[in-house]
């Protein structure tokens, strides 16, 4: 269930924790494997405790906990935008309505064709640029505007 | 400053800032940070070998205060790590950002990485720690990434791993990421996370310097203070005491968002009138009237303009005035902004960031949402301020960690000083706010399904 590839980001975390304290390395080692497999799995959360030594149980509480493992499939875009105040007095609500009609879809649902999913996010620490999107994760992207959004989502719809 | 658009102006962040003095949005690497007089702290404290008490008291003439939130002593923190501890001791930075408003350690982080690490490295001098971690917010992966790269031009420049710079200290440093859960910002918590664990904040006592990470003795502090820590030593407490006010030493950036025409970080002179700040910031958006600030994250009391306009940005003034200063986060709102919207928003955030550990956060968060909601919808009943209140009353002080205080705060400041719009909206079951554009009730829109 976790490539060679992963394993050896996993191994390159494991250094930075005491020997006996492997399980330091869950939360970035669920994230590596998430991104690898696109979304976390009972079979890869296991693949997980089983490498870091850990119950599975403990794997599982920490996927559910924190906010950006997703437990079920999503699209190949995963696109998540704060709506929370700061971000919302700079039009991220409109953005998110915007996103929505564009994609035809809710909060927490993804297109039929698999590509986009969308998510409402809590504070990304980033609120001087709102609107902002993080997208599968890792790309935060600044002042989303409605002509930004269209341009985003026609780049990604290639 | 608009800080999405590096190269800026080298004084973008304000004519007095100090950590962020210098910066361009592209001279962060390790050669840029020595060219700026970095690492010159670290080199002179183990030149002359200084012991580390007395860094310790350079720290406390400062009067450095905690910049993530609680505004605690620095140099008293570092201060209780017990000397005689036989065995490993660590030194965590809390780049776990994600109070509303608050944007500044990411900046400091992403043009700035190598002041945070000579912070912590002494830190870890000043303390007796050899091994340090930086918790970078799992939202800012780019900048998680960028640190690590600072952190291996420091090893490879000698600043970090075993005899620093020829010299029998050693210090280890390395990066750990969220992924999403506010909560790990709470001291605590986010210790819990770094053992692989959930964000559950644990009892106090003990205090973390003597049971942190591993159990072991552990000195925490946020980004912004470690970056102030090579100045304070290389230009001494007393000069950075005097670049604020007594008690509220140094300079202090304030992320300012919201209704201002340039949203983004601030670096000034601890007790700078707020005016200035948000003068700073471009002013309200297309001159509309300002209306509220919450001066120092969501978590913290909401107040009205006039008592704004009137404020100085410190610790003493702004609490004087009713509020904190938290984070520094300085949320603006203009005549727009529905208060009722405004804090609707801010109780679903608490309600889903609750960790669930103790009941009257874990339930009360969801019936304050619940209330609001329920108001900011035109279902509201007379007897439900009271009932918030009431509510937010058996939070604060009724749990593990501040996160119930945090929720209960808003709560109450809103209700105190804009009792006539929720009454309003209670009465006539519609928004008070006439101004169109803003953040106000926009009748048959809901955004989410309601909890």
């Amino acid at each position: 269930m976790l490539s060679s590839q992963a394993t050896e980001k996993i191994d390159r975390e494991l250094t930075k924790y005491p020997p006996d304290q492997k399980r330091s390395a869950v939360i970035s080692a669920l994230a590596i494997a998430q991104h690898e497999n696109g979304h976390l799995s009972a079979e890869v959360m296991d693949a997980v405790a089983a490498y870091l030594g850990m119950p599975p149980i403990a794997v599982y509480e920490v996927a559910t906990f924190y906010g950006m493992y997703d437990l079920e499939p999503v699209g190949a875009h995963k696109l998540c935008i704060c709506t929370n105040l700061p971000c919302a007095l700079r039009g991220s609500v409109e953005a998110a309505e915007h996103l929505k009609r564009k994609l035809g879809i809710d909060f927490n649902e993804t297109t039929p064709d698999g590509k986009f999913t969308l998510k409402e996010g809590e504070c990304f620490g980033a609120c001087g640029d709102a609107p902002v999107v993080l997208h599968n994760n890792k790309a935060m992207l600044s002042f989303m505007s409605k002509e930004r959004i269209d341009q985003l989502l026609a780049e990604l719809s290639k | 400053m608009n800080t999405a658009h590096p190269p800026f102006s080298p004084d973008a962040f304000g004519p007095d800032a100090m950590i962020m003095k210098g910066i361009d949005g592209m001279n962060w690497r390790l050669k840029d940070y020595e060219s700026r007089g970095g690492y010159a702290a670290l080199r002179k404290i183990l030149a002359e070998r200084i012991p580390p008490d007395a860094i310790i008291a350079e720290v406390k003439k400062s009067a450095l205060r905690g910049r993530g939130g609680a505004g605690f002593p620095t140099g008293l923190k570092w201060s209780f790590m017990p000397r005689s501890f036989p065995g490993q001791k660590y030194m965590v930075c809390n780049s776990d950002e994600g109070e509303p408003g608050t944007f500044k350690d990411r900046d400091i982080l992403r043009y700035n990485p190598h002041s945070v690490i000579e912070g912590m490295i002494i830190g870890g001098y000043a303390t007796g720690a050899s091994v340090g971690y930086n918790y970078v917010h799992g939202e800012i992966w780019d900048i998680y990434e960028q640190f690590e790269g600072a952190i291996a031009e420091a090893r490879a420049a000698g600043y970090l791993g075993p005899s620093i710079l020829g010299s029998d200290f050693s210090f280890e440093l390395h990066a750990f990421h969220g992924w999403g859960a506010y909560i790990c910002g709470e001291e605590t918590a986010l210790l819990e996370s770094l053992e692989g664990k959930r964000g559950q904040p644990r009892f106090k006592p003990p205090f973390p310097a003597s049971y942190g990470l591993y159990g072991k003795p552990t000195t925490i502090n946020n980004t912004e203070t470690f970056a102030a820590v090579p100045w304070i030593v290389a230009h001494g407490g007393e000069r950075f005491l005097e670049l604020g006010r007594p008690n509220n030493g140094g300079t202090k950036i304030f992320s300012v968002s919201g209704n201002v025409e340039r949203p983004g970080n601030y670096e000034v002179r601890l007790g700078t009138p707020f005016a200035t700040l948000l003068e700073m910031a471009g002013g309200v958006t297309k001159g509309r009237r300002l209306k509220a600030v919450i001066p120092g994250g969501s978590s913290m009391p909401v107040l009205p303009a006039d008592v704004m306009m009137k404020t100085d940005m410190d610790y003493d003034s702004i609490a004087k005035a009713g509020s904190m200063l938290g984070s520094g986060a300085v949320i603006v709102m203009d005549d727009s902004t529905c208060m009722v919207k405004a804090l609707e928003r801010l109780a679903y955030f608490y309600y889903e960031e609750s960790c669930g550990q103790c009941t009257p956060c874990r339930e009360g968060t969801g019936w304050l949402y619940r209330m609001v909601h329920r108001i900011e919808t035109g279902r509201g009943r007379p007897e439900d301020l009271d009932a918030l209140t009431s509510i937010a009353d058996n939070i604060q002080g009724h749990t593990i960690c501040a996160l119930g205080d945090a929720a209960a705060l808003p709560v109450k400041s809103f209700i105190s000083h804009f009792r006539d719009e929720f009454l309003h909206h209670i009465e006539h079951k519609r928004c008070a706010v006439s101004v169109a554009g803003g953040y106000a009730t926009n009748p048959g829109a809901t955004l989410r399904a309601a909890a």
